[in-house]
């Protein structure tokens, strides 16, 4: 139990002596991304084989002759599409192993565990360069880490090593040296805006639910990362749970809460173990329930596991879904910080927004100021992902551009294909372009070309990406998200949605794209909640700057990309086709006839365009135009 | 009517998280987690002694897509369909275990119960795009013929249907 300020501390001087007398750590990967290639057998590998190994213990013992190692698993390590990865830390000397199988694991114990070698061949590799340490890697070293500061080099469960990291630091000065109000001054002076994609200053937000005459105030964080192509909350959760929690019990402080709620989407099951059991560990501790270090601080925290419902990211939808209520917006006002979760004054922030908030509360708000943009200062992470070389997870600076995301962080496009596009905020966000590559990434800059940072899923599109596709997908999918509750965002898109079907389907008119338009604007404009008034986004963006394309489906009825299943004309090529009749035999729709050694012909009319003679063909005879 | 051993798991499970409209959703999460389905006379039993009303329990059961009325299989697979798996061509993926399974967008369980295949909008995991997953665990860098594998492993491992 850890009961007041000098037990803190001296828990603090423990586990830094601890964590340096680890003679060696080796850091297995935990997220997501490394778990499903396999990491978690990674890790058990590496426990049997430093277990018997002579000479060696596993955990820290005080006086110990014997060589001390650790065998951790840590948060994301960023480098998603390597994994899984493992690090080998000695010191300040790191080693960074990616792809690493079950029969490697002995070969990099003797090496670089036992002795001081590496293993080239699991090296990351790029160009004829090799990469030993994680900084060495272009993707990681030119990143700024404040929220996944501790990701990937710490043990995500382990409280001590938080703690050994300079966790709790910063609630110990909040609590021992200011007064909520102090807190809350700084969180304000910082200019931190929150994460999940609207931008409001987070500052303002605790000020108001401080201010607010009811007694009872809750702290809520929305964990709920429904956009699909978004996964750095998720990572921040599973990765570092107890900056989270810090994050929030700062906020709790500030706002005089007793109560904190976490709502996590079903579909990060680690994520919830871990928050989980961190939650376990800190009460265990002494560091969350009554009377906190002694000061009479108290706070509880509890966790509730989305159930699939998108609508549930919007804050009145989120609250009511905690009080086991459909999880549908209502009508604002009274806005969240005057009547959230049992209509009382909550302060709701996202994930990322908490676990910015110990830093600025140990470092000062100048620092944080000194990151990122004027106004919108520090960082952000985004999570690269598409037809880009490396995917993964990454945080940047505020006000990087595009075109230093993508080319230098994540090594441009993949197999060198050419740029289209990058969708940025999910369902609620657009598409730029090539023109937009060197717009800084602020949330009033990208604003202005018709997108938004959103919570930061960037999905890279190359040119065999079809955009009119691309926009249907979204529509589906937020229509499929409504609600229901109001008409413009329930009816508009559905209409929305059966307009881009028509065109996806070669049945397009011009018409329909002033249609198109019309309605995007009138659901923009006149839906209740954030989900309908974001929808038309990627819609109207992509009209925007992909008119061409649309036109193109419509009055020529082609897709360049030849993603439209209706607009694919397969045609045999006479002078590589050998007349084996394999295709005309295949065909499901006899739509191919031809003399046997002798070239075959496809009847448009009669095809159905399932692509099994492109299949079939042994002699690439049969070409999509 | 089902079995009374279904109203003492319910009963632990309202203990659990205490008999009040709040817990509701969590309560429907284990009885799913329990049995892969939400049996409608259990949710009658639970609205009743948790003080909502029935309408009430049915219309937040059926407002979230995580729950179903219907069974389902031994092994849920939901295709990843999140913008990064899609453009990396998730929908094949999909395609090949309807085909192998003889499932469709509306036939989703297969009738010996051992597969049940829905889509998801996002696992998180999308630096390995496309993923599905299969219960809790993310299988990455999918493939149509991964994808069919894996049915092969499943029902190998499960001892049914060994050829």
């Amino acid at each position: 139990m850890i009961q007041n300020k000098e037990q803190l501390q001296q828990l603090h001087e423990e586990a830094v002596k601890e964590l340096n007398s680890y003679d060696c750590r080796i850091l297995v990967c935990s997220g997501t991304g490394c778990i499903a290639t396999g990491s978690n057998k990674i890790y058990e590998k590496f426990l049997e084989i430093t277990k018997d190994a002579p000479g060696v213990t596993l955990e820290f013992a005080p006086h110990d002759e014997k060589e001390h190692l650790g065998v951790k698993k840590t948060g994301c390590q960023g480098v998603c599409e390597l994994g899984p990865l493992v690090r080998i830390q000695k010191g300040q000397d790191v080693v960074q192993y990616v792809k690493v199988q079950l029969d490697d694991c002995a070969e990099i114990f003797e090496k670089s565990v036992l002795g001081n070698e590496v293993v080239e061949r699991l090296l990351y590799q790029k160009g004829g360069k090799v990469c030993k340490g994680p900084d060495d890697i272009p993707f990681i070293a030119k990143q700024t880490r404040i929220v996944l500061k501790n990701c990937g080099k710490f043990d995500a469960e382990s409280l001590r090593e938080y703690i050994a990291s300079g966790g709790f630091a910063a609630l110990q000065k909040a609590m021992f040296e200011m007064t909520p109000d102090q807190v809350i001054e700084e969180v304000d002076q910082s200019g931190l805006r929150g994460r999940g994609g609207g931008g409001f200053p987070a500052g303002k937000k605790w000020i108001q639910v401080a201010r607010q005459a009811d007694p009872v105030h809750y702290v809520v964080c929305n964990g709920d990362e429904g956009d699909p192509g978004a996964f750095m909350d998720g990572s921040v959760m599973e990765g570092d749970p107890y900056r989270l929690i810090e994050g929030m019990m700062l906020a709790a402080y500030a706002v005089r809460a007793e109560n904190g709620y976490i709502y996590v989407r079903a579909e990060y099951p680690n994520s919830v173990a871990r928050l989980k059991h961190a939650i376990a560990v800190l009460e265990e501790n002494g560091l969350l329930g009554e009377n906190i270090l002694g000061t009479g601080f108290n706070f509880h925290m509890h966790i509730n596991k989305g159930a699939g419902a998108f609508v549930c990211g919007e804050g009145s939808a989120l609250t009511a879904s905690i009080e086991g209520s459909r999880g549908m917006p209502r009508v604002k006002p009274p806005r969240t910080v005057e009547q959230g979760l049992w209509a009382k004054p909550t302060v709701l922030n996202n994930v990322e927004t908490y676990a910015n908030v110990p830093e600025i509360i140990l470092k000062g708000h100048e620092w944080y100021r000194s990151i990122g943009t004027e106004g919108s200062p520090g960082t952000k992470t985004f999570s690269l992902t598409g037809s880009i070389e490396n995917t993964g997870l990454i945080e940047v600076p505020m006000g990087t551009t595009l075109r230093e995301i993508i080319f230098d962080i994540g090594g441009g496009l993949k197999s060198g294909a050419a740029f289209k596009a990058v969708q940025i905020g999910g369902p609620s966000g657009g598409c730029l372009t090539e023109k937009h590559l060197d717009v800084p990434l602020d949330f009033d800059s990208v604003k202005k070309y018709g997108a938004i940072v959103g919570s930061g899923g960037l999905v890279v599109m190359d040119e065999n990406t079809c955009m009119v596709e691309v926009a249907r997908f979204f529509m589906g999918f937020t229509q499929r998200e409504s609600c229901g509750k109001c008409g413009p965002c329930r009816i508009g898109t559905k209409r929305m949605l059966e307009l881009l079907e028509k065109i996806v389907d070669g049945k397009g008119e011009m018409e329909d794209l002033e249609k198109l338009e019309e309605l995007g604007h009138f659901v923009k404009d006149r839906s209740l909640c954030g989900l309908g008034k974001s929808a038309p986004l990627p819609v109207l963006s992509t009209i925007q700057n992909f008119r061409d394309e649309y036109v193109e489906h419509i009055v020529d009825k082609k897709c360049a990309a030849h993603v439209c299943k209706s607009m694919r004309v397969y045609e045999i090529d006479p002078d590589k086709c050998k007349g084996c009749t394999k295709c005309a035999r295949n065909c499901p729709v006899n739509a191919i006839t031809g003399e046997r050694k002798a070239p075959h012909v496809i009847d448009n009319s009669k095809c159905i365009k399932c692509g099994t003679c492109l299949e079939n063909c042994a002699f690439d005879a049969v070409v999509l135009k | 009517m089902l079995d009374q051993s279904y109203y003492t798991k319910a009963d632990e499970i309202m203990d659990q998280y205490g008999r009040k409209p709040a817990s509701l959703i969590p309560i429907m999460q284990e009885i799913q987690g329990a049995y892969r389905y939400l049996p409608g006379e259990l949710l009658s039993y639970v609205a009743d002694r948790i003080g909502v009303t029935e309408a009430k329990a049915f219309s937040v059961a059926t407002f979230y897509e995580n729950f179903s009325f219907d069974a389902k299989g031994k092994y849920v697979i939901k295709v990843c369909d999140g913008t990064a798996c899609h453009v990396r061509k998730s929908m094949p993926v999909l395609e090949a275990l309807y085909a192998k399974l003889g499932l469709s967008k509306t036939k989703k369980t297969t009738d010996d119960m051992m597969f049940t295949v829905e889509t998801v909008s996002c696992l998180g995991a999308c630096g390995l795009a496309p993923t599905m997953m299969v219960n809790e665990d993310v299988y990455p860098c999918m493939t149509p013929e991964k994808a069919a594998a894996v049915i092969d492993q499943l029902r190998g491992g499960a001892g049914i249907d060994p050829e």
